[in-house]
């Protein structure tokens, strides 16, 4: 049961058993709970973005990714963003930041700390520093190791939708 | 493989190229039985570091970190600890802060220096002034690890990763990967996870 409005789903705990801080505005998933997201089957095209509140970087780079998400939803993209802040600052940063930035894209949090077992599924060759991105559909995958301007993601994400 | 190729390319352009000013790639950098390059690089207290100032040591914890990546912070105790430790027994801790300064004004040299004396570094805290030490490692990010060995064909890489496999919690970790690694050495076996990966913050260009 999903709530129509995106920005703002019910207490949703996926693998509840890995969960170390619950929200009831947020998903949090560990890589199990994730995967699925970075593997659907279906007829969209899907941009994962990982990111988090710290990283000055990825900050920079979230309103390309959301205007992505505006300028192409009718297109059959959506744009999932991953977070990778600390489960103690769920609360104290992140909630905040997504309301205060009245963020459009689905947000959910990744909290696996095993990263070296969850890093190379995301990608063989991720070394790990964020931000990071894929853009996938059911024919085709990429993985960005890299920042984006907002005229580079377009490039990039019509290699898969043309 | 194109990618293999390019990756070759890139590798040989880094290799001859002694101005080496371009690249910030993710492309070049260490594989593990690589040489590593030995550098001159300015400490907190002013003095320059090299690796061969190092007689004793029998190698090298190299790692890339900073004041300003919420991972680096996590891991500081973890990196003291690792240095007091093995500093001993040869392997001492070498901290790099590989950013570019401009972009995080809290990795500064003043802000090393003071996060060094606030910490209580009992290593070299090295500033990568110009950034030309990282990319010739392939550190994308902070904190990266680097064990290296003296041999007789130079410092070679031993192992290239993350310290251990939980950041949030030192006290549930698992694997230690760098101690793991070290003590392999010590006592003369082979490694048994030689590359790891963890999420931390790029290096700041």
């Amino acid at each position: 049961m999903t709530s129509s409005c995106k920005n703002d789903p019910k207490p949703t705990v996926k693998n509840e058993s890995q969960v170390t801080a619950v929200s009831e505005d947020l998903e949090i998933f560990d890589y199990e709970g994730l995967a699925p997201l970075l593997n659907m089957k279906d007829d969209k095209t899907y941009v994962v973005n990982f990111w988090a509140t710290w990283c000055a970087p990825c900050i920079k780079e979230l309103p390309y990714f959301e205007e992505l998400n505006q300028n192409y939803k009718g297109k059959n993209v959506e744009v999932v963003l991953v977070s990778l802040d600390f489960p103690r600052q769920y609360e104290k940063k992140l909630i905040p930041y997504i309301k205060e930035k009245n963020l459009k894209s689905k947000v959910v949090a990744l909290d696996d700390p095993n990263m070296n077992s969850w890093i190379p599924k995301v990608n063989k060759d991720w070394t790990g520093a964020i931000p990071a991105t894929i853009i996938y559909n059911k024919n085709k995958r990429e993985f960005y190791e890299r920042s984006f301007s907002y005229d580079e993601l377009v490039t990039e994400l019509r290699q898969f939708i043309e | 493989m194109k990618t293999l190729k390019t990756l070759f390319m890139l590798t040989a352009v880094v290799l001859m190229s002694t101005g080496f000013t371009t690249v910030n790639d993710v492309g070049g950098g260490y594989e593990i039985g690589d040489i590593a390059t030995d550098f001159s690089l300015k400490n907190i207290n002013g003095e320059m570091v090299s690796l061969a100032d190092y007689k004793d040591a029998k190698g090298f914890i190299v790692i890339f970190t900073c004041n300003t990546c919420p991972y680096a912070v996590m891991y500081e105790d973890r990196i003291i600890a690792l240095d007091e430790k093995y500093k001993d027994k040869g392997y001492p801790v070498i901290a790099i802060m590989p950013n570019n300064t401009q972009v995080k004004p809290g990795d500064s040299f003043e802000a090393m220096q003071k996060r060094a004396k606030s910490k209580g570094f009992g290593f070299p805290y090295l500033i990568d002034e110009g950034q030309k030490i990282y990319p010739q490692y392939g550190a994308t990010k902070t904190p990266h690890v680097y064990l290296l060995e003296k041999t007789k064909k130079g410092n070679e890489v031993m192992y290239i990763g993350a310290i251990d496999d939980n950041y949030k919690d030192a006290s549930a970790v698992n694997t230690r990967y760098v101690e793991d690694a070290v003590d392999a050495l010590l006592e003369g076996k082979e490694i048994k996870e030689k590359k790891t990966r963890a999420i931390g913050c790029s290096i700041k260009v």
